[in-house]
């Protein structure tokens, strides 16, 4: 059984904000190891969503329970405010349905923790000027036709996304890809930010 | 392991045992067949249910086909269900043929065999006997239920029936219901027993003939449900049976003719034919939602403590992912903590029985996972 105490940077993120005792769902949970570590050191009751048998196995060795599913038609399943926080990590750009999976997010859960990777920011925008094709670059590492990102946003669009559907903000925390948190608001983080973290309130 | 004596328990010797159906039975017997050792907190019994034509000898050989157990992959000494570690029970179910009652026992009233005087019975009424069982060897609580198929849907009743015995499940490509496919298909199989004139209105025991010939063609039909178009395609194609060119007659020209007949033919040496007809009946009787006012959820509100997992199979098309996640679904929205996959597979149904390594894992994962919370050393 793995160590809950050390957690990857972007997920330690998202396990700051995670009240302890609070139910989670955690969307594309992969190996188990977020809500493992919710689990273990903030004592939630923790469920998973994960599309990979890898990842399944993986988490249920841990003791996790996990159903193996893809969000666009499992979220549908589950009842209304069955959970505290659900958190989608870097997926929603995944998604068939991205906004129908953040309406099921708030519907499921009184909170959502949304993170993207930011389309928008400034190597990304430099490599599509200058090289007139889709990037490819450490956090968005596949070719335009095998990649599994198929409805890219950038933090503003998210922000936008967010409004239209009056959902509200309540934390968010542009970040490096090291997870080192960056002190700047919406605009220059559309700029400067590898990824993006939300807290979002119905 | 070699093959052992089996053991047979009279239960319901005072009091009666009543079926779903308001008949009553007594007594009642039950064949079962236990592995390992049970504990001193007597914490460790795991319950493994069997699937419609399967039988206790889960891990020993069989007494008439002398085949090894029918899941020795799985269960045995330093196996996923390892019985140097736990308390390992498999019984007959009610209704079947390796010793526990049914319409091939003779009628305490009369003195001659049931046959289909013998009253219909349901899946709970099996785990209710089960239940019994368990008393009787003093397991109080189960850390594990476990069953494949037919196997699974007596765990989901034990769910529904006896949740406080239970600390954990596993439920394999299994439904809550029978759809009207399922039934069409057990139909069949009993039309074709009760069309052979040897059938005699289930009263054949004792005259030196049985319905074989209808029974080995409700066994060919049920296999087929059990594969997928894939695998006998894979196996068989239509590959020739020992002759090169067709006969142009009704022999078992190809290799898919003469290997349904052989499951036929071995299976009646095996099975009861009134056995097949009232074990095929309680699996259609099954409709757990309907219970509960089509609110599956509502069948486990009293079982979220029990972790779960259920397994399906990608080309079972008898008990479907669809009938597997109906389930999971219904777990969830009771807040019972449920882990499910679907494994990925060419096997059809039967894979739940087959060599499965990501099954395996699977399983491996939940057994030492529901240990270590059920205070057994993974």
């Amino acid at each position: 059984m793995s160590q809950p105490n050390k957690l990857r940077p972007d997920l330690q993120l998202i396990a700051n904000l995670i009240e302890p005792g609070s139910r989670v769902l955690d969307v594309g949970c992969d190996d188990g190891a977020l809500l493992n570590y919710l689990v273990n050191e903030k004592q939630v009751d923790g469920r998973g969503i994960e599309l990979s048998q890898r990842g399944v196995n993986a988490s249920v060795a841990k003791g996790l329970f996990v159903i193996q599913g893809d969000a666009d038609n499992d979220l549908l399943e589950y009842p209304d405010n069955s959970f505290d926080y659900v958190v989608l990590s870097k997926a929603l750009q995944a998604m068939h349905k991205p906004r129908d999976v953040l309406i099921s997010l708030l519907r499921i859960g009184k909170k959502a923790v949304v993170t993207i990777p930011n389309f928008g920011q400034w190597r990304v925008m430099f490599h599509l000027f200058t090289h007139g094709r889709m990037p490819v670059t450490k956090a968005l590492d596949k070719t335009w036709y095998n990649t599994d990102n198929i409805h890219f946003c950038t933090i503003n669009d998210l922000f936008d996304l967010v409004e239209q559907e009056g959902i509200s903000v309540k934390e968010f925390v542009p970040h490096k890809n090291n997870g080192t948190r960056l002190n700047m608001g919406r605009r220059r983080a559309n700029w400067h930010a590898d990824q993006a973290l939300f807290l979002l309130e119905k | 392991m070699g093959s052992r004596e089996g053991h047979t328990a009279t239960l319901f010797k005072e009091s009666a045992l009543t079926l779903d159906s308001g008949a009553t039975l007594s007594p009642v017997n039950v064949g079962y067949e236990t592995y390992g050792t049970l504990n001193a907190d007597r914490s460790n019994a795991i319950l493994i249910c069997h699937a419609l034509t399967m039988d206790q000898y889960v891990a020993s050989t069989h007494p008439i086909t002398g085949k090894a157990g029918w899941w020795e992959r799985i269960v045995g000494p330093g196996k996923i269900l390892d019985t140097d570690k736990y308390f390992v029970v498999c019984s007959n179910v009610l209704g079947s043929c390796l010793g526990s009652t049914g319409p091939w026992e003779d009628n305490p009233e009369t003195g001659e065999p049931w046959g289909l005087d013998f009253p219909v019975i349901t899946i709970r009424d099996m785990v209710r006997t089960q239940a019994a069982l368990l008393d009787h060897l003093g397991v109080g609580k189960l850390f594990c239920a476990v069953g494949g198929s037919m196997g699974g849907m007596q765990v989901l009743e034990w769910l529904t029936t006896y949740p406080e015995r239970l600390h954990s499940c596993i439920i394999l490509a299994a439904a809550a219901r029978h759809t009207a496919q399922n039934i069409a298909f057990h139909e069949i199989g009993r039309q074709a027993v009760m069309a052979d004139p040897k059938w005699q209105e289930g009263r054949y025991y004792g005259k030196g003939s049985k319905p074989d010939k209808g029974l080995a063609v409700a066994r060919m039909t049920a296999h087929v449900t059990y594969l997928s178009e894939d695998a006998l395609t894979h196996k068989f194609g239509r590959n020739l049976q020992s002759r090169d060119a067709l006969s142009f007659g009704f022999d078992a020209d190809f290799q898919v003719e003469s290997y349904l007949r052989h499951q036929g033919s071995t299976f009646v040496d095996r099975f009861d034919a009134n056995s097949y007809l009232y074990i095929t009946r309680a699996m259609d009787y099954l409709d757990i939602p309907r219970r509960y006012d089509g609110r599956l959820a509502d069948a486990f509100a009293a079982a979220t403590h029990v972790r779960c997992c259920v397994i399906s199979f990608s080309s079972d098309w008898l008990y479907p992912t669809v009938e597997n996640k109906r389930i999971v679904h219904a777990m969830n929205a009771a807040g019972v903590p449920v882990s499910f996959a679907e494994i990925n597979t060419p096997h059809g149904h039967d894979a739940f029985l087959l060599d499965e390594p990501e099954m395996d894992q699977m399983l491996e994962g939940f057994v030492k996972a529901a240990a270590k919370t059920g205070g057994l050393t993974p």
